[in-house]
């Protein structure tokens, strides 16, 4: 068993994404504390460029055109033997879609074990320990590998992502792929067409999730958004409805957002939804369950019908 | 086309959970269980590509004694599946890689082109069943898929993975393959009660070998639970009490106090 702690880069449009670099972060961490290394595996055609900002001591750049883009089957096939040769403590994995396609691959293919939805990864004495949540975030789970080596799909945001200056420049090492799998074929990227509004841009956000019950009530948070000078945002689930534009959306396949304000109201918060909106200057959240998720990211919440709540709140404000 | 869809039920997240006496389990006494909600939107698509195409719509799910999966697979019949079986027997429902050892076992013997499943479910801490069952079989996966058309003549599905920000990437994957579906393209249709009731009573559910459950090496997902929690919500939040009337003014009161709402301009 190697020391090292290997963190799969994702990227797109020639981009790193901001996840790795949290990911690199907690593998420097991780292996200062083990004595081991934070190694970078960077899969592309020709992107060994992209290798040098990252805050890794080792950058393995797997050079093969068949990996240009992101393919499930492409990924695994180069993956595979690469993990199994170098045999890390950890393989550090985004909680996204290539991530979980990835990631559940590799534990399947290598009888590794797999620690999904992980807000925190630590080591002591007895080896690596994950904090998973579960139940959409009303259970936390703590886990470690029976052999002492694991995969570890990570929620967005759980590290912070700043650091990654400390890691300075990599020793890049490219490599060919071991082998391909040409069964996933990339066609192209699909961005959504501009919405009305740009909630990323907003002061101030009125978020709606699943429990707004019906449609109609959509009225209702119109507006107090009005009256507040603000937009409506939505969880998901409002959004797959069709009750809102999907640019709307904020949470993991929505958009991050920052407002100075955001009202939470009717939404659970499942780890999805919290990746989108943690970072909001103030949030205030209203669910009928005193046991909701939100309640652990807001900064004042109430154990409330929104339906009540928000017509008063309108009144209030003069709306 | 072949299509195969695997199922699950999950605790129902409306009511509360609470940890066993061993600290390391929810507690199952009182749980009710409902569709985990990505498997049924796996079994709308399923539905509307076999309308497409023809072909039939078999569901597994697996027997697990607590909660109802003949009720389960009753109301994939009642929404129009041609087949249903349940695999193996367990006494709960096992961890993703017992349950995508014995889904792998049962597909062996079942014509598939497309398998479909939920992206995730709300307790697969070992890993999203979909890609392990894949690999087991050495097909190819896709997971957090939001659109799946036929292609090729049926050889091949044209299927989108989503990003953040509403990108999606298109890709073309040979069949046979398996999908983790992310969301279908309309609401999963309803069954009535009624129906789902009369099937529970005339309906056929096959039984499938799901390979003893411990069959083969590597069907344990090797993680060691140390410790499960709730955790305690609320310990960052202030809490506003009273009524709607007064929920409402201390809300007010703090958007004011950083010059939100109150006529101040965005
Ligand atoms: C790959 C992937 C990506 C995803 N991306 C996103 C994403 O970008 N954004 C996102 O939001 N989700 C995303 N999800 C979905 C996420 O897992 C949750 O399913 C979703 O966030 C739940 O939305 P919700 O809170 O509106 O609904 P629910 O979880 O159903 O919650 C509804 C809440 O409303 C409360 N409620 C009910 N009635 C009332 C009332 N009258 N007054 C007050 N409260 C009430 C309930 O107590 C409950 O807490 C994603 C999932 C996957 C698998």
């Amino acid at each position: 068993m190697s020391a090292e702690i290997l963190v799969l880069v994702e990227h797109r449009d020639g981009a790193v994404l901001d996840t790795t670099h949290e990911l690199l972060g907690r593998a420097r961490t991780l292996a200062a504390a083990s004595g081991g290394e934070a190694v970078a595996v960077l899969l592309g055609s020709g992107a060994a460029g992209l290798a040098a900002g990252l805050g890794a001591a080792r950058a393995i750049v797997v050079d093969d055109p068949g990996l240009e883009s992101f393919s499930p089957s492409a990924y695994q096939a180069a993956l595979v033997p690469l993990v199994r040769e170098r045999q890390p403590v950890i393989v550090l994995i985004s909680n996204s879609g290539p991530g979980m396609d990835v990631a559940a691959g590799l534990s399947a293919a290598l009888d590794l074990p797999l620690a999904a939805y992980a807000t925190d990864v630590t080591m002591d004495a007895q080896g690596p320990l994950v904090s998973s949540q579960l139940y959409a975030g009303k259970i936390e789970a703590k886990v470690r590998f029976s052999g002492g080596r694991g995969i570890v799909t990570v929620i967005a945001g759980s590290f912070s992502g700043d650091s990654t200056a400390a890691g300075g420049s990599p020793a890049v090492e490219v490599v060919g792929a071991a082998a391909t799998d040409e069964r996933i074929r990339f066609v192209g990227l699909i961005r959504p067409a501009a919405g009305d509004v740009d909630i990323t841009r907003e002061s101030v956000l009125v978020s709606v999730g699943r429990g707004i019950g019906e449609q109609d009530n959509l009225e209702l948070v119109e507006a107090l958004a009005a009256a507040l000078g603000g937009a409506v945002s939505s969880s998901r689930p409002i959004a797959d409805l069709g009750w809102l534009p999907r640019t709307r959306q904020v949470g993991k396949s929505g958009l991050k957002v920052k407002p100075k304000a955001y009202l939470a109201l009717g939404i659970s918060g499942a780890p999805e939804h919290l990746e989108g909106m943690r970072g909001a200057e103030l949030i205030i959240a209203v669910n009928s369950d005193p046991r909701a998720p939100i309640f652990s990211v807001a900064h004042y919440g109430a154990v409330a019908d929104l339906l009540d709540v928000v017509p008063a709140l309108t009144a209030r404000l003069g709306g | 086309m072949e299509y195969v869809v695997l199922l699950k039920q999950v605790p129902d997240l409306a009511e509360d959970l609470a940890i066993d006496g061993d600290g390391t389990g929810i507690d199952r006494e009182w749980l009710s269980f409902v569709a985990s909600e990505w498997d049924e939107y796996a079994l709308e698509e399923a539905l509307h590509l076999r309308d497409a195409t023809g072909g039939s719509v078999t569901c597994l799910a697996l027997g697990v004694e607590s909660g109802d999966v003949s009720e389960l697979l009753a109301t994939c019949l009642a929404r129009g599946a041609d087949r249903v079986g349940k695999v193996g027997s367990f006494e709960h429902g096992p961890d993703s890689h017992a349950a995508a050892a014995a889904f792998a076992e049962a597909l062996r013997g079942i014509p598939h082109d497309l398998v479909l499943t939920g992206v995730q479910a709300i307790d697969d801490l070992d890993g999203q069943v979909g890609p392990l069952v894949a690999t087991r079989l050495d097909l190819p996966h896709v997971s957090v898929v939001t659109h799946i058309a036929v292609a090729d003549g049926g050889g091949a599905v044209t299927v989108h993975q989503e990003y953040a920000g509403g990108v999606v990437g298109e890709f073309e994957v040979m069949l046979p393959a398996v999908l983790g579906v992310q969301t279908s393209r309309e609401a999963p249709r309803y069954a009535p009660v009624s129906r789902v009731r009369q099937l529970m009573k005339t309906a056929t559910i096959e039984a499938l070998d799901g390979g003893g459950g411990g069959g083969g090496g590597g069907s344990g997902s090797g993680l060691v639970i140390e410790s499960m929690a709730v955790p305690t919500v609320g310990r960052a939040a202030e809490m506003i009490t009273g009524n709607p009337a007064a929920i409402a003014d201390r809300i007010a009161a703090i958007l004011a106090e950083r010059g939100i709402g109150s006529g101040a301009a965005r």
